[in-house]
């Protein structure tokens, strides 16, 4: 899409090493040039001397020798080894992450997953998160809300409250699997209370049915449709509209429609096409566990006997071959409603011609006699023959006894229907494209208006009042992101007429249903129905709902006749088949006519808030960067307390680049200005949110106004991008990343976030519900955005901590070991000779001191988990005072200089004078070194446990074994330096061991001292808070405690009732 | 939790995890061990250093360190040590003839003898050091040039000794091979050093040297071998390798005196090849045994060292020393260490009272300061 194939990340870490390993390089070098020039000019002195092997080289020749000589004695100075410990403990942070049981997501029984290993630290050092809306911040899961038909407002009050009880239900049992189900349960919630009119005994009998269901069926898990959560497909009806869809069916049996005094035909007409539009106007397919898919379901019409069998071809010559009498009077009916709305939109056409309608079973029976008989055979639901039986009066008395109990029901509501209906049928699963399709279809099947089944050029579908009908699917107009609509173009069912339903975004569809043609009242009732839909969109769009419009068009047989000869000819050519393609399609869709519009809430995970909340305290600034519309956008960063009441908005909508400039300008001196005002007033208490179009975004990135954008966005708390493209998406994460040179993340769960997952620093992959692109291209997939909170303030904090420090000490106990061997050349006459046996000199590194620094890397813990998680400002204050830096760096530089002098300059002057051999006065040294590099760990270490302790135990018990090994049975090897006999002589000696004591504790003090008198005096965050952990952490939850009790009265407990994130804002809790 | 079963859980079960799947679906369970170890909980040990915690460690290590310093200085001061130098590169020093005349290849060996006092009594045995300064004994290419396996007795080593002995593997003329090969074994020290106590009544008497001891123990009897063949004697033994180029002897001729103490186990030889870690060394000479019978080793009075000098250091402007000393249990003399403890503990003791003083200053200060309110 807009890959722009993976980029290489490297943390800014390892690009920090880099230079300080250019350091050490330096310094190795500065190190070999000094003993090569101390060489020639000590060689000067001598002529002929006992020692001089051969006398003959120059020494300028021989300090040459010697620099190369140096190079390979002090290479270890050069942490060639450290690259490979870095990965190794990147592997060890990201087993730890990989493991952590709060990033496990029960539901999805998924687990973060780590796709990148290198970048581990980068966590720790995030400033900006660039975050999805849709998906990321939200679940991703639409479940229809309320709608808008006629112009009428449907505020589906009780779905509402069911979205709330679910809600809290799954915060309860946040354990247990909940939302993702297979069985779409034929006790469904909807029909409980309705029947009963009392959620709160519907959530009881619910959560105990959920469990028993869990259990049972687990293996039906796999199976599960994708977008069919059981929350999207248990939408309850609102109360007035079923009432009003009641009169449908009763209005089908008192033919007359005299039961719906106060419902205009013409609305029900609307309501009726509505629901058909949303059952229908989708690309949803229908399939049912014990069924595959894409197939027309006839599980309900199990091959019977053959009486029954004949019994049906009776009934089925008896439609046909009577027609008028038969299905007259109820089609007469039926298409007298469905043409009302004709009446004022055409002038009356004459409903086409019963031959028509009666073709259409006959149609039927030749094509697939399966589908016939799904359609006649189902007593209980067949609506049109109930209405069939009730207006042809007594003959069919007998048919009509059988489902007595079915129209029974049918008279006394919908509801019981649904019950005694739903229990004979078998789960139906929805598998749509989109969450949203998923969502409007349960919505409509709510309503019954009940997809049935689907095949290539029909689909089923069941009716209220009217059964189940086969709907001739003539033509779908798949959805693309240009149109932002799908139509499909069937034969209607009842009327035959040739119908487009479209579906789409408010903004075309309003557009494209703009007048109306007809007479002059009827213009007038139409445009009052624009008028009101516009201001329940405008509603549901400030209310965070995802809105989508709904028309129709009924199409003329010759108009359609012309423009399915386009159509085919656009799909059968092979050049700019596309164009034509949307050419024919935006031809169809026009002059739509409004039948209403929806509102689909996408529900914000769960800690969203606090998590947006968390982030900000900890100095990261959170952008939302999506494609939905400016009001959404705002009202979804009200919910996640993104933005407060105090805060002030300042939008950028423009239309020209220059408009833009200037208003950039503008916003950006109004901002100043202000800063101004409250550094005089001296509070600040007001912070600024740029809301930023995507055109407006368009013209702000480029070359001129990048700057004005750039200065004005850093000086805002938030930014929110609504409208933007991917591309825009990733544009502004590298403006970002690149200008202001800060660590950037970007989290997205869809494949429009790709590319921004790519450029961001860290990128960061939902695995939701829009599948896999984006997790493929992460570095870190997570579940829920909530994870976010601990990855960066616990594992980033951690890892950035734990690698920093690994690298410093790593250089330090490089610098001070190789400076040992250093300090050794002024006494040697710079020749390159070593005191320490050539194996314990390649080992130490490798072996002797090489876990202890692994184990820091990977176990140390700064500050607890528990602190870190509720001090966000830590992450923060880390990130400013660095661990890593310049400084840092060259004060361990310093104490490797100071501790190597210590180590070697104590025993030499100790022995210095005495009888001591190369390898007997190597020997204190080389211990004592061990012994400061590992008890230097242990003061630089914040936590020691068991692992710390065995390792070090381990470390130094290996070194002496080795040692005392190969001194005590290596009689000739390593040639230059013997070990033969030494250390089993040293470890007799006291002296060793006053000098390795001495050694140890001088080289240590000052390092025991700067963290010491640093910790006392100088009260930084994280050691304050690992101090008061324990007593004030009490105290603190106490508080809070107390605190959200008298709040908790105080504040009004009502919650938005579809974003439940968006509570009154509350002051800042005392931290 | 279950943080008593860390370690036993690091494998993923599929029995461990949650329990509520029971049997079925615990096969593609994905839910992390609630592990210590693996939720990071391990029980941990925070050692934060404050002046207040570690202030009770500088006082104990001051505390321990200034006995331990003040035991040290005691010791050291109570070795009695003597040394002198006899390299006789200045005018009126007796060896000053010799140093002049001398080259390696001179036959006639040149004595000089040097009185000295001794103004104190040595008591239980004396060791005997000769000292060297500016003898680059660690130089690389001196360290190496030797063979190990050749010292050790190594027949074909013997032979065919290692190149690492170039330029003192074969000799020049001959073209045998050296044994000992190499520049260590070449630059054998080889003055002759012998004391006499001159009574108060004017007689000299000979001090006995002891030759033997002065090597370690696992290099005279294991590191140190003559190579090992059905011949007895040592003559035949060397017979077709050549001496080191500057060697008077053979190697088998190195004791007249003592036909165990020749060959590659001649102490002296092997106390020579155990390079000096510092161009200024001394290395032991003999050792003067404590006789039972007398009440000092070596009385306080007049000395005479007689030195044959042979040895040259005049190239490398080298000194040469006789250092007569008695030893303890940490060694020979060095005041050092006894100061540096006794330094070191007092910084320690000193930080310590300063760091009591922040302590009390800052830290009760900053702790209550930070209680939120």
């Amino acid at each position: 899409m807009n890959n722009s194939g993976p980029r290489y990340k490297r943390s800014q870490l390892e690009k920090r090493l880099n230079t300080d390993v250019l350091w050490c390089v330096a310094l190795l070098i500065v190190m070999c040039l000094t003993a090569s020039v101390g060489h020639g000019l000590w060689l000067n002195n001598f002529k002929d001397a006992g020692f001089q092997v051969d006398g003959e080289t120059s020494p300028a020749l021989a300090g040459f020798y010697v620099f190369w000589t140096m190079i390979i004695v002090l290479q270890v100075l050069i942490p060639i080894s450290l690259y490979v410990s870095i990965e190794i403990v990147k592997l060890g942070q990201i087993y730890f992450i990989h493991n952590d049981l709060d990033f496990y997501n029960e539901q999805q029984d998924s687990r973060i997953q780590c796709r990148a290993l290198n970048i581990t630290e980068d966590l720790g050092q995030i400033q900006f998160l660039f975050s999805d809306k849709t998906g990321t911040l939200t679940e991703n899961k639409m479940v229809f809300c309320r709608c808008s038909i006629y112009g009428v407002e449907y505020p589906h009050v009780e779905n509402a409250r069911r979205l709330q009880v679910y809600e809290a239900e799954q915060n309860e049992a946040a354990g247990r699997t909940v939302t993702l189900k297979s069985a779409c349960s034929g006790k469904s919630l909807s029909c409980r209370s309705l029947s009963c009119n009392h959620s709160s005994v519907s959530l009881h009998t619910l959560t105990a049915e959920s469990l028993e269901e869990d259990q049972l069926s687990g293996h039906a898990a796999v199976r599960t449709g994708a977008f069919c959560s059981r929350m999207a497909k248990d939408v309850v009806p609102d109360p007035e509209l079923v009432r009003k869809l009641s009169c449908l069916s009763s209005s089908a049996l008192h033919l007359k429609g005299s039961s719906s005094a106060s419902l205009s035909g013409l609305e029900l007409t609307y309501i009726t096409d509505f629901f058909l539009a949303l059952a229908i106007c989708n690309s949803v397919v229908v399939s049912s566990p014990s069924q595959p898919r894409h197939m027309v379901p006839e599980a309900r019409a199990p091959l019977k006997s053959l009486e029954e069998m004949k019994l049906m071809f009776q009934r089925l010559s008896f439609y046909s071959f009577s027609p008028l009498q038969i299905k007259g009077s109820p089609r007469s009916f039926t298409s007298k409603l469905f043409t009302r709305g004709k009446t004022s939109s055409f002038t009356f056409n004459t409903p086409p011609n019963n031959s028509t309608d009666g073709s259409d079973p006959a149609l039927e029976c030749s094509q697939d006699t399966c589908k016939l008989k799904t359609k006649v055979d189902l007593p209980d639901r067949g609506d049109r023959e109930d209405s069939a039986a009730m207006s042809s009066g007594e003959d069919l008395e007998s048919l009509m006894e059988i489902k007595a109990d079915g129209v029974k029901q049918n008279l006394e509501g919908m509801g019981g229907d649904e019950e005694s209906e739903e229990d004979i049928d078998d789960e139906l699963l929805y598998e749509a494209e989109s969450p949203d399709e998923a969502a409007l279809v349960h919505a409509a099947r709510a309503y019954h208006c009940t997809l049935r089944g689907r095949s290539a050029e029909s689909l089923l579908v069941d009716l209220p009042g009217i059964g189940s009908l086969v709907v001739q699917l003539l033509h779908i107009l798949p959805f693309d992101s240009n149109r932002k609509r799908m139509s499909v173009v069937v034969r209607h069912p009842v009327t035959g007429q040739v119908v487009v339903y479209t579906k789409g975004a408010d903004s075309v569809i309003m557009d494209l249903a703009e007048t109306q043609k007809g007479s002059e009242q009827a213009q007038e009732i139409y445009s009052h129905i624009r008028e009101q839909t516009q201001k329940h969109l405008d509603t549901y769009a400030r209310e965070g709902l995802r809105t989508l419009c709904i028309a129709k068009k009924v199409l003329e047989e010759e108009e359609y006749e012309v423009w399915l000869k386009r159509q085919l000819l656009a799909e059968s050519s092979i050049e700019n088949q596309e164009e034509l393609l949307l050419d024919s399609a935006q031809r169809l869709e026009t002059d739509l006519t409004l039948l209403g519009c929806t509102g689909i809430v996408d529900r914000l995970q769960e800690d969203v808030p606090e998590t947006i909340e968390a982030l900000q305290e900890a100095g990261v600034k959170v952008w939302i960067l999506t494609g939905d519309k400016q009001e959404t956008a705002i009202n979804i960063a009200n919910a996640c307390k993104l933005l407060r009441s105090s805060d002030r908005l300042l939008s950028a909508n423009c239309g020209s680049r220059d408009a833009c400039g200037a208003l950039l300008e503008e916003l950006l001196s109004e901002v100043q200005h202000e800063e101004e005002r409250e550094e005089s007033s001296l509070d600040s208490t007001s912070s600024f949110i740029l809301v930023i179009d995507g055109r407006t975004l368009e013209w702000a990135l480029q070359e001129e106004l990048k700057g004005s954008f750039l200065e004005l966005s850093c000086k805002c708390k938030a930014v929110i991008c609504c409208r933007s493209t991917p591309l825009q998406k990733s544009k502004v994460v590298q403006l970002i990343r690149d200008k202001i040179g800060v660590m950037t993340l970007a989290v997205g769960d869809g494949a429009n976030d790709v590319s921004m997952i790519q450029v961001a620093d860290v990128g960061i992959g939902i695995s939701g519900q829009e599948g896999m692109q984006a997790v493929m291209s992460s570095d870190f997939a997570i579940s829920r955005f909530k994870h976010l909170k601990k990855l960066l303030l616990v594992h980033g904090h951690w890892c950035y901590h734990r690698l920093a420090n690994m690298i410093l000490y790593f250089i330090y106990k490089n610098v001070m070991y190789v400076n040992l061997l250093f300090w050794y050349q002024f006494f040697c006459g710079y020749s390159g000779s070593v005191m320490i046996n050539a194996w314990v000199l390649i080992l130490f590194n490798l072996v002797f001191t090489s876990v202890p620094p692994l184990i820091y890397g990977i176990l140390d813990q700064d500050t607890p988990a528990d602190t870190l998680m509720k001090l966000p400002e830590l992450y923060g204050a880390s990130r400013t005072t660095k661990v890593y830096i310049p400084f840092m760096f060259w004060i361990n530089m310093l104490d490797a200089f100071y501790q190597s002098l210590v180590c070697f300059f104590l025993p030499y002057f100790a022995l210095a004078g005495s009888d001591a051999g190369t390898l007997s006065f190597g020997s204190p040294i080389n211990t004592s070194a061990l012994f400061i590099i590992l008890l230097h760990q242990v003061i630089e270490s914040n936590t020691l446990t068991w692992i710390h302790m065995l390792v070090l135990v381990l470390s130094a018990a290996l070194y002496f074994g080795f040692v005392q090994l190969y001194s005590a049975f290596c009689v000739a090897c390593s040639h230059p330096t013997n070990l033969f006999g030494v250390e089993t002589l040293q470890i007799t000696q006291p002296l060793f061991y006053i000098i390795c004591t001495l050694t140890t504790v001088a080289a240590l003090l000052p390092r025991i001292l700067f963290r010491a008198l640093f910790n006392s005096l100088h009260s930084s965050a994280p050691l304050r808070s690992a101090q008061r952990d324990e007593v004030a952490a009490e105290r603190y939850r106490q508080r809070m405690k107390l605190w959200n009790l008298k709040h908790s009265g105080a504040s009004s407990p009502q919650v938005h009732a579809d974003n439940p994130g968006l509570e009154p804002i509350e002051d800042e809790v005392v931290s | 939790m279950m943080a008593s079963s860390y370690n036993a859980k690091e494998e993923d079960g599929p029995h461990s995890g949650s329990s509520t799947h029971g049997g079925t679906g615990a096969a593609k369970n994905k839910k992390p061990d609630n592990t210590a170890f693996k939720q990071q909980r391990l029980p941990a040990w925070q050692p934060i250093l404050t002046a207040g915690t570690v202030l009770p460690a500088f006082f104990v290590i001051g505390l321990i360190f200034i006995p331990i310093g003040i035991g040290l200085y005691v010791t050291s001061n109570n070795i009695k040590e003597f040394e002198i130098d006899y390299t006789g590169l200045e005018l009126g020093s007796p060896c000053h003839d010799c140093s002049k005349n001398f080259t390696w290849n001179s036959t006639t060996p040149c004595v000089c003898a040097l009185n000295f006092t001794l103004e104190q009594p040595f008591e239980s045995n004396v060791y005997m050091y000769y000292g060297l300064s500016n003898f680059y004994q660690n130089h690389r290419r001196y360290v190496k040039s030797r063979d190990d396996r050749q010292l050790n007795g190594d027949p074909t080593s013997l032979m065919k000794p290692s190149k690492e002995c170039e330029p003192y593997r074969t000799s020049a003329e001959t073209k045998e091979p050296i044994a000992p090969c190499g520049a260590i074994a070449n630059s054998l020290f080889n003055d002759t050093l012998e004391l006499y106590y001159i009574e108060p009544n004017g007689t000299t008497t000979e001090i006995h040297l002891a030759k033997k001891g002065i090597a370690w123990w696992t290099d005279k009897h294991v590191k140190f071998r003559n190579p090992v063949n059905d011949k007895e004697n040592l003559t035949e033994l060397f017979k077709g390798t050549a001496k080191p180029v500057n060697w008077r002897k053979p190697v088998y001729e190195l004791d007249p005196s003592d036909p165990e103490n020749n060959g590659f186990i001649n102490e002296d030889f092997i106390v020579w090849m155990r390079t000096a870690a510092l161009p200024t060394f001394r290395k032991l000479y003999r050792i003067i045994h404590k006789k039972p019978s007398t009440t000092s080793t070596l009385p306080s009075g007049r000395y005479i060292l007689k030195v044959t000098y042979n040895y040259p250091v005049h190239s490398f402007s080298g000194r040469k020393r006789m250092i007569l000393s008695t030893i303890s249990w940490m060694g020979g003399k060095n005041p050092f260490l006894g100061i540096a403890y006794i330094t070191v503990g007092s910084i320690c003791f000193f930080l310590g009272v300063v760091l009591f003083i922040i302590h009390h200053k800052y830290d009760t200060r900053s702790n209550s300061a930070d209680i939120p309110n």
